[in-house]
């Protein structure tokens, strides 16, 4: 699959195993009702993933559908800004739709296609993930219902109107805070009801076995490109790959490749940037990996935030994509065995990061994407200022004009 | 579980711990027990309920929202009171359901230890699948552990769950979560009959069932009937819940 495959003296990164655990994390936690339907899709998946016909119509859309692959942007000035050597963009901002989602819904909703559904449903927080499949749906045919809370409603208006224009049905979700967590467990609960006429296209890389791997695989295509993307650019030597986590999807995209293709002493050092909301001392954050601890959450095992009962926490963040108590569970392996650090970023830093981009390069990006932005100035102090770091910039900030306005940006 | 050897379907009636407070939802225990439950299935409250209806999970709500919260924890101190006074001669048996992480958050072996200090007869943890349940299974000794069988398990699985299950297996009787339903699925005999081929143990249906007369016709197909919903929207009031069981207990006895 990949052109840059270099075979490690060490043992290879391979998981999960066919159980869907990584490490201790993962594995298939729901009700019986849907594990027919769990190993129903674990085969379609393995039997697509042989099939060239399918890998090729994944490729040509991704290429001429989604507009693949992204540029990797030399951002200079933003690199003189924060004190660093170099600063590369993976614009996944400049994909169809405006954010890295559409490369999982492509993928999601072609096996669904396969396997003869007529129907699909999708959870949204930020509205991008919505948006996606929505317009995926649009694209081959497929009827589309998306699960979204009421507070997100209210946050992402102009995404709401859009899946409404591509022919989606917008579930609202009342329940819990309104946010993203509570319209996954909306979305898993009308599963079960509906689960034989229909798929549902998880949007990160959580979930039951076997969605986490699945998301990961069809998001690795942004970390394929960028080490692609590098060898063009004749550039030997990366010090620092960074992205944003909430479930975790670009970050996990953007590290796999790094992890499976590039030998241990070759790979750079790869950070994960989690909302710290308004700081990881209050109890206003969605930093899962950094303030959590393991627990079952939506299916599967993972960090998350909970309380002494084993009750999910509310997760806060500025950003309604970075909002979810757990994150996927790669990332808590990944965390655990110390081959990707996990920072915590708060709303004021994240939004600092995204007047920083919007003015020194004229790239407006998503607020989940300045999560990562921010750690810049931080791995200048670490790393020094020659150092080279790539940033995925997993979406674009259109959908956040309202929340940015409201902090008072751009005065 | 001695419950199901009365020569007759057993009556099961789901109650939410906690509901809408700890001794309120003790007094229903009791009323359930002298209104003729078989078996007492105890839900404990948890805040992301991906199997349960509208009705369960605004009662689990309810109940953590109480002063100190309530989980796992407090609803084996309920079930471990009315162990030791029932209102009636002999306590029913109590089922925990519960989901998997208050366990977990407790730890296993400490839960399984306090289940058997409070007398629990069996759990049904429904996002534990037979496959992930070894952890539990190596510290659950004396207690049952309850699986269910859903309309979509393959045979493979029926097999599987079955083979898995101690005390009854538990026939979910229709895809979808928790909650009354107008009518009882069809092919619901068939389903019990594909469990029953897998399995001597008994047979008890929930999901939807919510009125009398579709507890006796359960009852003409299975070795036990589950009420839940139904009974939790009467659970304010531990006097209906008495009646309500006691109408159920008649209809399930034909």
């Amino acid at each position: 699959m990949s052109d840059v495959l270099l075979p490690s003296a060490e043992m290879a990164y391979s998981t999960p195993d066919a159980q869907g655990f990584y490490g201790p994390y993962g594995g298939t936690f729901v009700p019986e009702t849907v594990i027919p339907a769990l190993n129903e899709l674990a085969a379609a998946y393995e039997a697509a993933l042989a099939d060239p016909a399918f890998l090729e119509e994944l490729v040509y859309l991704l290429r001429d559908y989604v507009g693949r692959p992204s540029p990797l942007y030399r951002a200079d000035r933003l690199a003189a800004a924060v004190g660093l050597g170099a600063v590369y963009l993976k614009r996944e901002d400049l994909n169809h739709t405006g954010a890295h989602k559409i490369n999982n819904t492509i993928g999601q909703c072609l096996l669904a296609k396969r396997m003869g559904k007529e129907r699909v449903i999708a959870e949204t927080g930020a509205g991008q993930h919505g948006v996606a499949t929505a317009t995926t749906a649009a694209l081959m045919g497929l009827e589309c219902a998306v699960f979204m809370g009421t507070e997100d409603i209210r946050r992402q208006a102009l995404n709401v109107y859009k899946m409404r224009l591509l022919g989606a049905e917008v579930v609202p979700v009342a329940e819990g805070t309104g946010t993203l967590a509570d319209a996954v467990t909306a979305a898993l609960r009308h599963w079960v009801e509906r689960v034989e006429d229909t798929f549902y296209v998880i949007g990160s890389a959580v979930g039951p076995h076997p969605y986490p791997r699945m998301v990961r695989d069809f998001q690795s295509v942004i970390g394929s490109e960028i080490i692609g993307q590098l060898a063009e650019k004749s550039i030997d030597h990366v010090d620092a790959v960074i992205a944003c986590v909430g479930g975790g999807s670009n970050a996990i995209g953007t590290f796999h490749p790094f992890l499976r293709d590039v030998p241990a002493d070759g790979r750079p050092l790869m950070i994960g940037a989690e909302a710290a909301g308004l700081g990881i001392e209050t109890d206003k954050h969605g930093a899962a990996l950094t303030k959590g601890s393991p627990g079952v959450l939506h299916g599967f095992y993972s960090y998350l935030l909970q309380d002494d009962a084993g009750n999910p926490l509310e997760a806060y963040s500025i950003s309604a994509g970075l909002d979810y108590p757990g994150v996927g569970p790669e990332h808590s392996f990944l965390k655990d065995e110390g081959l990707v650090r996990y920072e915590s970023v708060t709303d004021a830093e994240a939004l600092e990061a995204f007047a920083l981009l919007t003015r020194t390069e004229g790239i407006i990006p998503a607020i989940e994407s300045s999560h990562a932005l921010a750690l810049l100035p931080r791995l200048a102090e670490e790393l020094g200022p020659d150092a080279v770091v790539v940033v995925t910039v997993s979406g674009r900030g259109d959908k956040d004009m309202d929340i940015v306005r409201e902090a008072g940006l751009g005065g | 579980m001695d419950a199901f050897g009365k020569g007759r379907p057993a009556l099961i009636v789901y109650l939410m711990a906690g509901y809408p407070d700890r001794d309120t939802s003790l007094e229903s225990l009791r009323a359930a027990a002298r209104g003729g439950a078989d078996v007492i299935e105890l839900g404990v409250p948890y805040g992301d309920p991906l199997a349960d209806g509208p009705v369960i999970a605004e009662a689990a709500k309810v109940a953590r929202e109480q002063e100190g919260g309530f989980g796992l924890v407090h609803a084996l101190q309920v079930a471990e009171v009315f162990g030791a006074d029932p209102g009636v001669e002999e306590a029913p048996p109590v089922v925990v359901m519960t989901y998997l992480n208050p366990l977990m958050r407790l730890g296993l072996p400490a839960a399984a230890e306090r289940m058997r200090d409070a007398g629990i007869a069996g759990v049904i943890v429904p996002d534990m699948p037979p496959e992930a349940a070894a952890s539990w299974k190596r510290v659950s000794g004396g207690i049952d552990t309850v699986f269910l069988a859903a309309p979509t398990s393959t045979d493979e699985r029926l097999a599987i769950v079955a083979a898995a299950s101690e005390g009854f297996v538990y026939c979910v009787s229709s895809t979808g979560i928790t909650g009354e339903r107008d009518t009882l699925a069809l092919g619901l005999a068939d389903q019990v009959e594909r469990i029953r081929a897998h399995t001597t143990l008994p047979v008890a249906v929930g999901f939807g069932v919510s009125t009398p007369e579709q507890a006796a016709q359960v009852a003409a197909i299975a070795d036990g009937v589950i009420v839940g919903s139904a009974i939790v929207k009467r659970q304010h009031d531990p006097d209906q819940v008495e009646r309500f069981v006691h109408q159920l207990s008649e209809a399930v006895s034909g």
